[in-house]
């Protein structure tokens, strides 16, 4: 029962304060192991591993108001995780800028843990004017890779940093039927190079199916023409298999035209979650009625931890070389410690 | 593999209810999908004399033969050997690495026998810094080379540790996952192995080695991890070839008293061993090895190369401020060494004219000295003519009169004179 692989050797010789050996190529030919030793135990052990620690998830919304923002993510999670601006009273006033609003929750769903942060960003596109109303968008997310960078860099790390990054972008565009707007274009252009943006088309439920798809058609032109490579990126499919997948996303549902609702109606005799109207009631999940439901597999099910692997892997490694090739383009980071630095090294 | 951000009991985050199935507990299948995609890697240091059984025991565990190769006895010092392996086992592709020591143990002076193994795992973390540091990085498929867990072979012999192993295990455990196992069990009785183990460990707590526990934090392993920490040093028998014992093949060793059987756990500790190192803990090695040794390696490197933390005021440096000081020292120091280059340059240069014209003279002066004698011969030898010619002239001259004379003395007595002058002439 021996099984002969055959293998060619590499030397190593180790030389008094050597240059870093270089990785061998591996080699021997695949073998499949004759006998159960258990190599495939550690799936199970790094997922035990894995349920442990915990995960982070941190998703940014954006888009005018009244879009149902808000509604939408609370409908994806099935809790609170946002709270809706109750519309603007007379004395509440819409903010002059963007604000940025970061809130964090924990939910625990099969034993995994995860901590969600949902980051609204009210005020979006709302003034008369909204040049570069994208611009503390920008900043709020450079941010976050900057302070992932800087623990990243220290001598001292901590043993996870803690990843306020932000993995997914919801950019909620009007349904008004007819293509997108300039602003929309706008900021697409400038955010899809540096966060993983989905654009959704909101309140679809305004529009019927024809005009969807001809509206999601135009949509996917446009972006097209303009340059947009929204998530999932064409250049970040890994293998054949992905790209099939993601090809078959990319150019028939998306973007993808949700309904959202944290009400629950009675429909046949079941509980479901949908909007009461005159005409009858639109349920959510109801891939017939709205395709809530492929926005919630695609960013919660299946592409979740693509989702953060992109994030990570690519846009803040892009953030990083840019940082530390002299601060190519980069504004420069202000810190206390800047009026009374000496070089200590 | 990228760090994961845990503590999800946040300061600022409170925990909240979910009204129905939202589907991310298949997170941790996404994960480990795109690992198992990715394929893994494990890293195995096989320290111990030549011939003690690192390679056979290799072999047993893995359930192949690796390599033939047996070294000799006589290396002139200790040197590292590696080689890879792709594994698959149902759909999970391992990328194995043994690293075998090679001579360990024979030479006549051991003193630097430890020193290239401490290097060559140095070297491991040195080339995962270097790309960690690099400014276009690629650490999602960077075949890692770290060791990930250390087999210490250590010899049947009974009594306590070799000096030699305390030395090299002292040096390593700070930086490498130490398992120790009591190589070639079988020549040792069981009364005899509980002494044994006991020795050893006593040995190892007295000198301050850190050898790897296997972890108990996870209480569904945490029993059978304890159990095992207390079952160390395992006691392994190697072997390959098979023979019958009952109705079974088993990997067994034959002697004329009886067959050692490996997997029979009352015969040796091999199936504790491939248990807690592949089954159970496997992953938390390769952890330990990223999180504890490579940090470790990583902030001292990084100390060693100047950087710091904190400033002299104990402020907070910031990441641009120690690029910027650092690039500035560094370019500095460029210069510096650029300013030398031109100074010894210039001062070569100077040499060398300096030389070249002390050549150009000596040549020059030379050239004027035979010039000089040139002429001098020229001279003497024109005076020299001058006086020949002289000669000749005043001899022309004499020949020419005395011809003269003769023509006319010729011309008045014609045959007597001419006899006479004949006589005369001879």
């Amino acid at each position: 029962m021996n099984n002969k692989i055959e293998a060619a050797m590499s030397e190593l010789v180790p030389e008094p304060r050597q240059k870093p050996a270089v990785p061998m190529k591996p080699v021997g030919i695949n073998s499949n192991l004759l006998g159960y030793i258990g190599i495939d135990t550690i799936i199970e052990q790094m997922r035990k591993k894995t349920m442990k620690t915990g995960f982070d998830f941190n998703i940014m919304v954006v888009g005018q108001s009244g879009l149902g923002k808000s509604t939408l993510v609370n409908t994806l999670f099935k809790s609170q995780v946002s709270r809706k601006s109750s519309g603007w009273n007379r004395e509440e006033k819409i903010p002059k800028t963007v604000e940025i609003k970061a809130i964090g929750h924990v939910i625990e769903e099969g034993g995994v843990k995860m901590k969600l942060t949902v980051i609204d960003t009210p005020g979006f596109g709302d003034q008369i004017n909204n040049e570069n109303c994208w611009e503390p968008i920008e900043k709020y997310i450079n941010e976050q890779y900057e302070k992932f960078l800087k623990e990243e860099v220290n001598i001292a790390r901590k043993k996870r940093i803690p990843d306020t990054r932000v993995h997914c972008c919801l950019y909620f565009i009007s349904p008004t039927g007819h293509s997108l707007r300039p602003l929309d274009l706008e900021f697409m252009k400038h955010l899809s190079k540096v966060v993983n943006i989905i654009p959704v088309i909101a309140k679809a439920d305004t529009m019927t199916l024809e005009e969807k798809t001809e509206f999601k058609q135009r949509v996917r032109k446009e972006l097209e023409v303009n340059g947009i490579e929204f998530y999932p990126q064409k250049e970040f499919d890994e293998d054949l298999e992905d790209k099939t997948e993601n090809d078959k996303i990319r150019q028939e549902s998306m973007p993808f035209a949700v309904v959202g609702s944290d009400k629950e109606y009675q429909v046949n005799g079941k509980r479901i979650l949908g909007r009461k109207t005159p005409w009858g009631v639109i349920e959510v999940e109801n891939l017939n009625h709205c395709e809530f439901a492929l926005l919630r597999d695609f960013v919660i099910r299946t592409h979740l931890q693509d989702l953060k692997e992109v994030t990570h892997n690519i846009h803040y490694e892009t953030y990083r070389a840019k940082r530390l090739n002299d601060n190519g383009g980069l504004p420069p980071v202000t810190t206390e410690t800047e009026e009374n630095h000496e070089s200590n090294l | 593999q990228h760090k994961r951000s845990g503590e999800c009991q946040n300061d600022n985050c409170r925990p909240l209810s979910l009204s129905g199935h939202v589907g991310f507990d298949s997170l941790p299948d996404q994960l480990v999908n795109k690992s198992i995609n990715q394929g893994f890697c494990f890293n195995i240091l096989c320290i111990g004399e030549t011939g003690i059984g690192k390679s056979t025991l290799i072999d047993t565990l893995f359930n192949t033969s690796f390599d033939d190769r047996v070294s000799t006895h006589f290396q002139p010092n200790v040197r590292l050997r590696a080689q890879t392996y792709e594994l698959q086992e149902s759909n999970v592709r391992l990328k194995l690495t043994i690293v075998n020591t090679v001579g360990f143990g024979d030479q006549i002076n051991k003193e630097d026998s430890y020193q290239p193994i401490v290097d060559y795992i140095d070297a491991q973390f040195e080339a995962y810094l270097q790309e960690e540091l690099k400014i276009k990085r690629s650490l999602y498929n960077y075949h890692d080379t770290r060791i990930h867990v250390c087999l210490y072979f250590i010899s049947p012999t009974g009594h306590s540790l070799k000096t030699l192993d305390l030395l090299t295990m002292k040096n390593l455990d700070s930086k490498v996952n130490i398992i120790p196992v009591i190589a070639k069990a079988d020549t040792i009785s069981k009364t005899e192995l509980q002494k044994f183990k006991i020795k050893l460990m006593s040995e190892l707590v007295n000198n301050g080695v850190q050898i790897y526990q296997f972890p108990t934090d996870d209480e569904t392993i945490s029993k059978i991890n304890a159990t095992m920490n207390g079952h160390l040093p395992f006691a392994v028998v190697g072997s390959m070839e098979e023979m019958k014992v009952g109705n079974k093949m088993v990997k067994a060793r034959q002697y004329p008293w009886g067959i050692v059987q490996v997997e029979n756990e009352n015969h040796c500790d091999f199936v504790k061993l491939r248990e807690m190192l592949i089954c159970t803990n496997m992953e938390d090695l390769r952890e330990q090895t990223h999180a504890r040794h490579y940090e470790l390696y990583r902030r001292c490197k990084l100390e060693e190369m100047g950087f710091r933390d904190t400033g002299p005021e104990n402020k907070p440096v910031s990441l641009q401020e120690t690029y910027e000081a650092k690039r500035h020292e560094f370019f500095g120091e460029l210069q510096r060494k650029e300013e030398e280059m031109r100074q010894m340059f210039v001062q070569r240069v100077k040499e060398k004219e300096a030389i070249l014209k002390e050549a150009e003279r000596e040549l020059q002066a030379k050239f004027e000295h035979l010039k000089r004698l040139h002429q001098e011969e020229r001279m003497k030898l024109e005076e020299k003519r001058k006086l020949l010619e002289d000669d000749m002239i005043a001899f022309n001259k004499r020949k020419a009169a005395t011809e003269l004379l003769q023509a006319q003395a010729f011309a008045s007595t014609p045959s007597v004179s001419l006899k006479k002058d004949k006589d005369r002439k001879k």
